[in-house]
């Protein structure tokens, strides 16, 4: 057993453990800050497989913008207005069912599928430049597109958080 | 270095522990001095001598007591607390920091991981830090706790935006995100660094960085996190002992990393100002780490000077002030690449 074998094996722990603990625990906030492990444990999982700037950029995204967002949310809901929610199980019989055929059918997809493995290619050093020229290249028009649509979403979010503003300006006049 | 200890003992395991502990070797003396220094800055700055008995010298033994005096202190744990996250957070906060320093070059021979995209990992696993506030903030059970950590996640949020794009006017032109070979661009004398390039608009993007890193690192102006005069103590209200020590060995090295981070990018890191009088590798290590200090200096005397901004004003600065004039120098650093 390798170092990379060792990695691999904590990372795919942590990822699962941490997972777990997201899916099982009753308390919703250790819900949220066990997402932080499975964040980072996916990230480790990248970097052994040389996607580097995706590994990061899962870091920045995710741990830095999305987690924080829902911890922000979790903290204003929960106990400081006194409201306990609910994380019970209800209609444990068919949901089970569902979970069980889902996992079969990617079970299934995943040992039908012909994957396309080249060997004795060495990964690239970096990914980045490459990304970086295909943004600006081949996949211009998407990339431009997935801006102008984070764009819009920013600037909706300005306007709800402005909402109640606007009353208060007509009713002084 | 990798290859001098893989001249001693050629096994992975032993290498990467020896590479993952040498930032530690400095952070932690760095803090114990850092800490004298602060309470020796503030004092001459209010015409006061500050800590004088301990040791001697001008008390430079005081914080080797205090840190001693929080090793034997009595770990609280208050009876409401979340005991589970109230014991992990200051680990998490120190990871946020301390990881930061593996991908930052102390030396043309050292660094701990010579990664191709160092600076993006640098400003990636710094948020870490936030959710570690959150989480000291929340598990304490305490409304000023929860109220500093509110703040501080706001903020650090908020400022990481300008950090960033500042950052990135450098980036432009030196091409790369690895800081060894951003080091190595700016070698030869003073005029080289990055700092003057470009003129006006690398030196402005430096000062955006320089306001935007205080926020960061929750330091006056921008201390409204742990306000003492309305939050007692913000996030580490609720700490005693070894973890409180924890979160304050963290605010030092977050100081200290993005000090580096603004000397690297910006005044040439580990090259010597002066070509190569008192160049290579263990000078390096000498330059490298005084200009890191000169900024933690700055910063400690921009802490003694200024008073605290309000809430709104925070907000206002990071949004409408430096995001603005960040993406006015990456244009301007643009056009002049492209003319």
């Amino acid at each position: 057993m390798n170092l990379y074998d060792i990695v691999f094996y904590f990372f795919a722990f942590v990822t699962l453990a941490s997972a777990g603990v997201v899916v099982f625990s009753r308390n919703i906030i250790y819900s949220a800050f066990a997402l932080l492990f499975t964040f980072f444990g996916v990230a480790g999982i990248y970097v052994l497989l040389n996607a580097d700037f995706i590994a990061v950029s899962q870091i920045l995204i995710y741990v830095g913008g999305i987690l924080v967002l829902m911890l922000f949310g979790v903290m204003l809901t929960n106990k400081v207005i006194d409201v306990e929610m609910k994380t019970g199980t209800l209609q444990t019989l068919p949901a089970s069912v569902l979970v069980a055929l889902i996992a079969g059918a990617l079970c299934g997809i995943f040992y039908v599928t012909d994957w396309k493995i080249v060997r004795g290619v060495s990964a690239p050093a970096t990914t980045t430049n490459s990304l970086g020229e295909m943004f600006m290249t081949t996949y211009s028009l998407p990339f431009e597109v997935a801006s102008i649509v984070l764009l819009v979403a920013l600037l909706g979010a300005a306007m709800i958080a402005r909402k109640d503003r606007l009353p208060q300006i007509k009713n002084q006049k | 270095m990798e290859q001098f200890l893989r001249n001693i003992i050629d096994n992975n395991f032993f290498i990467y522990g020896v590479m993952a502990v040498v930032p530690l070797l400095w952070i932690v003396p760095y803090a114990l001095f850092a800490v004298w220094l602060e309470r020796k800055v503030s004092a001459h700055m209010q015409d006061r001598l500050g800590p004088m008995r301990v040791g001697g010298w001008h008390g430079w033994a005081q914080t080797i007591a205090d840190i001693l005096k929080l090793i034997q202190k009595e770990d609280i744990v208050p009876t409401a607390a979340d005991r589970k996250l109230h014991f992990l957070s200051p680990w998490i906060v120190f990871i946020g920091s301390y990881a930061a320093f593996a991908a930052i070059p102390f030396s043309s021979a050292f660094i701990g991981s010579n990664i191709n995209i160092g600076l993006f990992y640098v400003i990636a696993v710094s948020s870490l830090v936030v959710v570690g506030i959150l989480m000291a903030g929340w598990s304490s059970n305490n409304k000023w706790s929860l109220f500093g950590a509110m703040r501080s996640a706001a903020q650090i949020v908020s400022y990481e935006i300008p950090t960033a794009l500042a950052l990135l006017a450098v980036v432009m032109i030196a091409g790369t995100l690895n800081l060894q070979e951003i080091n190595q661009q700016q070698n030869g004398w003073f005029w080289q660094w990055y700092l003057f390039r470009k003129f006006p608009f690398i030196f402005v993007a430096f000062v955006i960085y320089f306001v935007a890193s205080l926020a960061e690192t929750n330091r006056t102006p921008f201390d409204i996190p742990e306000a003492e005069s309305e939050l007692v103590a913000g996030y580490h209200t609720e700490y005693s002992g070894m973890k409180f020590a924890l979160f304050f060995l963290a605010e030092y090295a977050n100081m200290f990393a993005v000090s580096a981070i603004g000397s690297t990018l910006f005044l040439g890191g580990w090259n010597s100002p002066f070509g190569d009088f008192l160049g290579g590798p263990f000078w390096g290590v000498f330059w490298f780490l005084s200009k890191g200090m000169l900024f933690v200096f700055v910063q400690m005397w921009l802490r003694w000077t200024l008073p605290r901004l309000r809430v709104d004003q925070l907000m206002y600065v990071s949004w409408k002030v430096l995001t603005p004039w960040a993406f006015a120098c990456i244009l301007g650093v643009g056009f002049w690449m492209m003319f």
